[in-house]
């Protein structure tokens, strides 16, 4: 038995998404390196749909493997579908991670809502 | 784009020698042929029983010889942590029954050390814990400091098992000759890699492990100096002078003494030109910018180089080493299985983000030149790729955060 599934090996070595977006609708981090994983999310959005996301991860392969995948479940998606995005879906699209691995998959899930928490603020200070 | 979709290599380059080595083809064949040919009891009365017992009694004079010690002050255990925990907790049985209850370590020894002290310190033991300072070795006059009227046992590595740096030993040893306090050191890391003498060194206990020297797994011993009452961990049957019960591993044992031997004679043979690789692969994993060596350069195992890299986690390190056939290894939190990165890496003063990045080889004489620049080239390229879309290494770049290394 592996450590890793295939799929989130497939994740690890070719990660979808990586990268930068310079003028994103929103952007949210979380973790610090004192844990050891630390995601950064770029959203792009029109309409309230996400057109285009990618991701920075400093962290282990499940952390590297679950921004990739959580990445792909949201893209073209509305914002609505994306905040109910669950670290579980994210494990489950990876074909499961070990549990003590599982907060890579928790991290990726905040990352996105803290993007959206961005767009959706930058968008309540447009209106003002 | 990813540096590693397929495994460009399909040799192994095994790099984790200091985890595990591989068994020796001697051992091996020592460990069959004594499985087949001596499988009688060493307790028993018959022939094939007391033939098997002087396999063994041959292993413990091999054992003890190469070490300067007494054949009986060689007690045969599953390995090196039984051989810390029995040490260990025999110092703390005597030093109980005389009233003294102090015990002098190490910040960064290793878990069968370090937990058998937490049990202790939950059972009234006081436990000082030196520092090792960021060259990663202890101060012997420290040491000195440390020991009071009420300390009954000292022990510190002889080598550590993930910085490689090697401990002033033999002055150790003198001050608590000295001070009439017991020694113990884990020389895990160190046996078949090091000349070992404990009577030059004044060592009263010390561990050892038979894999960590191509020798078979669950294999290992403890050496107790004569007169020194030593406590069982394992009730039974009157094995080992009765104090380690159980039927005897023979074959292990066997294959053990003959690991041993050879490794012990290879010193000499192979030290410098293992000195010269490791020395080469620091030079090398120098070149990657901000980055740092782990220990001190010069007082370390021949075989060991472990280096710091800013702004990647060692996890993502090794899984894309391994897709390039390097096994290596890390002290990151992730590998680990816990939230905090090694234990050693922060006792030498790494902060967290640094230590999360680090990266463990440890060689043997089996790898070539080619292997040690291919190593580097991997190494570099797996650093670089990290980096690359790492949000820290973003930050320390734009000049957002400031680099540690
Ligand atoms: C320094 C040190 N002590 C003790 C041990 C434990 O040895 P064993 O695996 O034989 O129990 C190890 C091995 O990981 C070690 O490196
Ligand atoms: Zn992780």
């Amino acid at each position: 038995m592996a450590l890793y599934s295939e799929k989130v090996m497939d994740h690890f070595r070719n990660p979808r998404n990586v990268g930068v977006i310079e003028d994103a609708d929103g952007v949210g981090e979380v973790g610090n390196a004192k844990c050891g994983d630390i995601m950064k999310m770029y959203l792009k959005i029109d309409d309230d749909i996400i057109t285009d996301v990618k991701f920075e991860t400093f962290g282990c392969g499940s952390a590297i493997a679950s921004s990739s995948m959580a990445t792909e479940l949201i893209k073209g998606k509305p914002v609505d579908e994306a905040l109910q995005l669950t670290n579980k879906a994210v494990a489950e699209a990876l074909d499961g991670l070990p549990d003590y691995k599982m907060h890579c998959s928790v991290l990726a899930e905040e990352a996105i809502k803290n993007a959206l928490d961005d767009y959706h603020s930058k968008q309540a200070s447009k209106k003002e | 784009m990813p540096v590693t979709k397929l495994k460009e290599t399909t040799a192994l380059i095994y790099a984790d020698n200091a985890a595990t080595t591989k068994i020796s083809e001697e051992a091996l064949n020592t460990y069959i042929k004594i499985s087949k040919e001596e499988f009688g009891n060493p307790s028993s009365l018959y022939t094939v029983g007391q033939t098997a017992k002087e396999v063994l009694e041959q292993a413990r004079e091999d054992v003890a010889e190469i070490i300067n010690a007494e054949p009986r002050e060689i007690i045969f255990t599953s390995g090196g942590s039984e051989a810390d925990n029995q040490a260990i907790i025999s110092a703390a049985k005597i030093g109980e029954k005389n009233g003294k209850k102090h015990i002098v370590s190490t910040a960064f020894e290793h878990h069968a050390v370090l937990h058998t002290l937490k049990k202790l310190e939950s059972e009234g033991f006081e436990v000082t814990l030196l520092d090792v300072h960021e060259n990663g070795i202890v101060s012997p006059e420290e040491v000195e400091k440390a020991i009071g009227n009420n300390t009954c046992l000292v022990t510190i590595m002889f080598a550590n098992n993930e910085i490689g740096t090697i401990q002033p030993i033999k002055q150790i040893g003198a001050i608590c000759r000295e001070h009439n306090v017991l020694f113990h050191t884990d020389a895990v890391q160190a046996i078949g890699h090091l000349p070992i003498d404990v009577k030059e060194y004044n060592i009263d206990m010390m561990s050892a492990s038979g894999h960590k020297f191509h020798g078979p797994k669950g294999t290992g011993f403890l050496y107790v100096k004569k007169g020194i009452k030593i406590a069982n961990l394992i009730e039974g049957g009157a094995q080992e002078k009765g104090k380690r019960a159980g039927t005897e591993n023979v074959p292990g044992i066997a294959a053990m003494a003959v690991a041993l031997k050879a490794a012990n004679g290879g010193i000499k043979e192979h030290t410098d030109s293992l000195k010269a690789k490791r020395d080469r692969l620091i030079e090398g994993l120098y070149e990657i910018p901000h980055s740092i060596l782990n220990g001190d350069a010069e007082r370390r195992l021949p075989g060991n180089v472990n280096f710091c890299f800013e702004g990647i986690e060692g996890e993502s390190l090794l899984l894309l080493l391994d897709d390039k056939g390097v096994a290596a290894s890390s002290g990151s939190a992730c590998t680990s299985g816990s939230l905090d990165p090694s234990h050693v890496l922060l006792a030498i003063g790494r902060v967290h983000d640094v230590a999360h990045g680090s990266l463990r080889l440890s060689i043997e004489d089996d790898i070539t030149d080619e292997d040690v620049e291919y190593i580097i080239r991997s190494v570099k390229e797996v650093v670089e790729y990290l980096r690359g879309f790492s949000p820290v290494w973003r930050d320390l770049a734009s000049g957002k955060k400031q680099f540690i290394l």
